[in-house]
């Protein structure tokens, strides 16, 4: 008996191609010079994947479909003299055609070995996406009305260095072999027939037959080697070399204040209610900033709500706004709801809008045409701070100056 | 804060979840991104010492499987549309007891919901996860330090545990940026990682009795490894239902039940007839709000729960000191309140709940009063 078992009796059907898969990877494996516990064997769900407890290697038995992705998982953090070997059906191959066709493009150091008897076997004889057009299944008693994919030519498309397909009779280790020997990722589809669903559907059809009839011609599809994708783990820093915020500012704020800017993409708005923050901090302030734009980031509105607070804040939602800014007709738009139902407060607003129904006193300013689109966000929280003085607005200006904005905004216009 | 030795930063939970994790030894990062998880992937891809990205979250779960089988400690973070194509996978690490941990970014379903709203809806889908509704541990962030205290927890909980992990959190949690004083933060420790060093033969669900088998990664060159998704043995070789794979099954929820950490926050008053449970989100929300009360002369308790699964029975003997009870959660169902009462709430258990919006300290307040 082979090294690489432990029981030479395989679990499959009397004349069930799968024996052969399982003896020619064996003989390939040997061929190869590794031993047993070089070799990681990773089954898919279906018959072949009952054979795990006869290998003396390493097996992992996974979920339907899945097993090509674990082995990527693996392969990738194994050194390369350990050799992943997958072993799939063709329904598993169908279900995880996007695992496959995955590996292949980044060319993760796998040989999969693809038991292709063009059915589902485990579960009565179903047809799947490599049952060839006329195949007769259980479902189909008058014949497959599709042509099947050719997943030779699909992994050897999405990059693989080694793609082959063989009719699974006699020794084909060699195939088997060069594939194990590929660097990178190969793929070996084996023909078969399922002996009790196959053969009893398409009593007269043989198996060379059989191929040539579907097109499933055998071959080699290689392309020039490239490196295997094997992450390599590197050093990094930490996230948390941040400059701190300095503490040389004082605010008057003694309670809690809630502020919506509202503007549109493009113009600042995040970055300005983030400075804004940023500044109660250095104020001596808790703050908290979240913003709110469409999926399409670029276009639309832009609106952020920012919270100032002497004591911590647990709960940085934001009911009644203290002061709503308002830049743009995006901004006026997205926050028309909360601007109506507004009791107090006081609403900015830009001079280019009309005035909307609200409760809140209203500030009508010239943002967009002082600063133009681009600092009007900008602009407008300095107002907001020169006309309250909740924060001193020469410290908002200061931290806008400091930042990546700085060099953006003219010399004037915080002043 | 003492200016001295403070170090004020504006940043975001998604920062500090990144940063714990690598400490605490997470070593690969495996993303797909989803709003309102993305920020922890594009942390993680600076950070941690492999990043990978996933064609979709079938294969991010299926990856990190194979790096934990090989010997890695990976973290994946996703909101519910990606969870859900988790699922499968994510029973097959638990049934072949491989540690990860996945951070799970709650937002406004149901389906693609609104990505960007935050919600507090997927903890009872937790719950009946693993089919045969066996546990696994969930914890749940409560405020900006949990992100830092929590995942290097939840990290060494899937390492000592032999299990994936959840760390429960949400879109306004990890996306709204706060001050935090980084030199306040505490310093942390490497999730310490051994491996079977015995003379073999090596059986990889061969646990004693701390419930735990000692963990040894694929492709070692000493004995021999199997894992299994499917029912098996101690060995690792495929079952029916044998009295062996049944106590191997058994098992799972037997190592979950007795070692997953109890971790919750309790501040009681004296005189209290009240006490509020909120967890995740909402937690800030009833910290104000029993602030509140407290300052209007309204005696009340709190319970901030951060172990949600299993649910710890401490969590049932501090609710029955209280005649009355809030539970507050950005839900309409009440999540928590099903896992503590079942369908059939007691009179005496009022619920507060939201969606599309934060649950407002008023409202729990006024459950209270
Ligand atoms: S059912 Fe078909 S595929 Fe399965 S072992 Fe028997 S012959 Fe082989």
């Amino acid at each position: 008996m082979s090294r690489f078992l432990t029981d030479p009796e395989l679990p499959f059907c009397k004349g069930c191609g799968h024996h052969l898969i399982v003896r020619n990877t064996v003989k390939a494996l040997e061929a190869i010079g590794v031993q047993p516990l070089d070799v990681v064997l990773v089954t898919d769900i279906g018959c072949h994947g009952i054979v795990d407890g006869n290998f003396a290697t390493h097996t992992v038995h996974g979920l339907h479909g899945r097993s090509v992705a674990l082995g990527a998982g693996m392969a990738m953090a194994l050194p390369p003299q350990k050799k992943v070997v997958v072993y799939i059906g063709d329904g598993g191959a169908t279900i995880g055609l996007q695992h496959i066709l995955e590996a292949a493009r980044l060319n993760v150091d796998l040989t999969v070995v693809v038991h292709n008897n063009m059915l589902y076997g485990m579960t009565g004889g179903q047809p799947s996406g490599l049952t060839p057009e006329g195949f007769r299944t259980v479902l189909t008693p008058q014949g497959y009305p599709f042509p099947h994919h050719d997943l030779p030519r699909l992994v050897h498309d999405a990059g693989a260095p080694f793609a082959a397909r063989v009719v699974g009779l006699g020794d084909f280790s060699d195939v088997l072999r060069q594939a194990l020997e590929t660097e990178g990722f190969a793929l070996v589809e084996v023909l078969e027939i399922c002996v009790s669903y196959g053969v009893k559907m398409n009593p007269d059809l043989r198996l060379k037959e059989l191929a040539q009839q579907a097109g499933y011609e055998p071959g080699v599809w290689t392309r020039p080697s490239r490196p295997a994708f094997r992450p390599v783990p590197r050093e990094t820093s930490s996230l948390l070399d941040m400059e701190p915020v300095e503490v040389r500012y004082t605010s008057p704020l003694e309670g809690r204040y809630a502020l919506v800017l509202g503007g549109s993409a493009g113009e600042g708005v995040q970055q300005a209610a983030e400075l804004l923050a940023q500044t109660a901090i250095a104020a001596g302030l808790h703050a908290t900033k979240k913003g709110s734009y469409p999926v399409t980031v670029g276009v639309g509105f832009s609106t952020a709500e920012v919270v100032l607070s002497r004591p911590p804040i647990f709960y940085h939602g934001v009911t009644q706004p203290d002061a709503v800014v308002i830049t743009s007709a995006d901004g006026l738009e997205n926050q028309r709801e909360r601007i109506r139902k507004m009791a107090g407060g006081i609403l900015w607003l830009d001079a280019s809008l009309p005035v909307p129904e609200t409760g809140a006193e209203v500030r009508v300013r010239d943002f967009r045409g002082r600063a133009g689109a681009r600092n009007a966000a900008v602009y407008a929280l300095w107002t907001f701070l020169q006309e309250t003085g909740v924060i001193p607005a020469e410290a908002f200006a200061e931290t806008v100056r400091r930042s990546s904005l700085g060099q953006h905004i003219p010399e004037n216009l915080l002043k | 804060m003492n200016p001295a030795t403070s170090h004020p930063v504006l940043t975001d939970g998604s920062r500090l979840i990144a940063e714990a994790c690598v400490r605490a030894g997470a070593d690969a990062y495996v993303g797909y991104p989803i709003t309102p998880a993305s920020l922890i992937f594009f942390y993680a891809s600076r950070r941690f010492p492999i990043a990978l990205a996933a064609p979709d979250e079938i294969t991010a779960l299926q990856w990190m499987a194979g790096l934990a089988a090989a010997g890695h400690l990976p973290v994946s973070a996703t909101s519910f549309p990606g969870f859900a194509l988790m699922v499968e996978s994510f029973n097959m690490a638990y049934m072949m007891e491989l540690p990860m941990l996945v951070v799970l970014a709650q937002r406004l379903g149901p389906a693609t919901g609104t990505a960007t709203a935050g919600a507090q809806g997927d903890l009872l889908l937790l719950d009946g996860l693993i089919s045969g509704g066996y546990p696994f541990p969930v914890f749940c962030i409560a405020d900006i330090e949990d992100c830092w205290t929590l995942p290097p927890i939840a990290l060494r909980t899937a390492v000592d545990l032999r299990t994936p992990v959840v760390l429960l959190t949400s879109k306004e949690m990890v996306m709204t940026q706060e001050r935090v004083d980084l030199a306040a933060l505490p310093p942390i420790e490497p999730v310490r990682r051994t491996f079977y060093e015995g003379p073999g033969p090596y059986c990889t669900y061969g646990a004693d009795e701390n419930l735990v088998p000692p963990f040894l990664p694929v492709g070692n060159d000493r004995h021999q490894v199997r894992l299994n998704a499917s029912t098996h043995d101690r060995c690792g070789i495929i079952q029916h239902t044998s009295d062996e794979a049944m106590a191997n099954t058994r098992r799972l929820q037997q190592k979950v039940e007795a070692r997953t950490p109890v971790l919750y926050e309790l501040d009681e008053q004296e005189g209290a007839q009240a006490l509020v449970v909120a967890y995740d989100i909402t937690a800030g929300a009833a910290r104000e709000a029993i602030w509140a009360l407290r300052a209007e002369g309204t005696p009340v308790s709190l319970l901030i729960p951060k172990t949600l699964l299993p649910v710890p029975a401490v969590y049932a003997d501090i609710i029955d000191r209280y005649p009355r009870v809030v539970i507050a959660e950005e839900n309409l169902q009440g999540h928590l309140a099903h896992l503590l009462f079942g369908r059939r709430i007691p009179p005496h258990v009022r619920l507060v709940g939201a969606i599309g919006r934060m649950v407002r300290p008023d409202e729990i307040a006024e459950a209270v009063r």
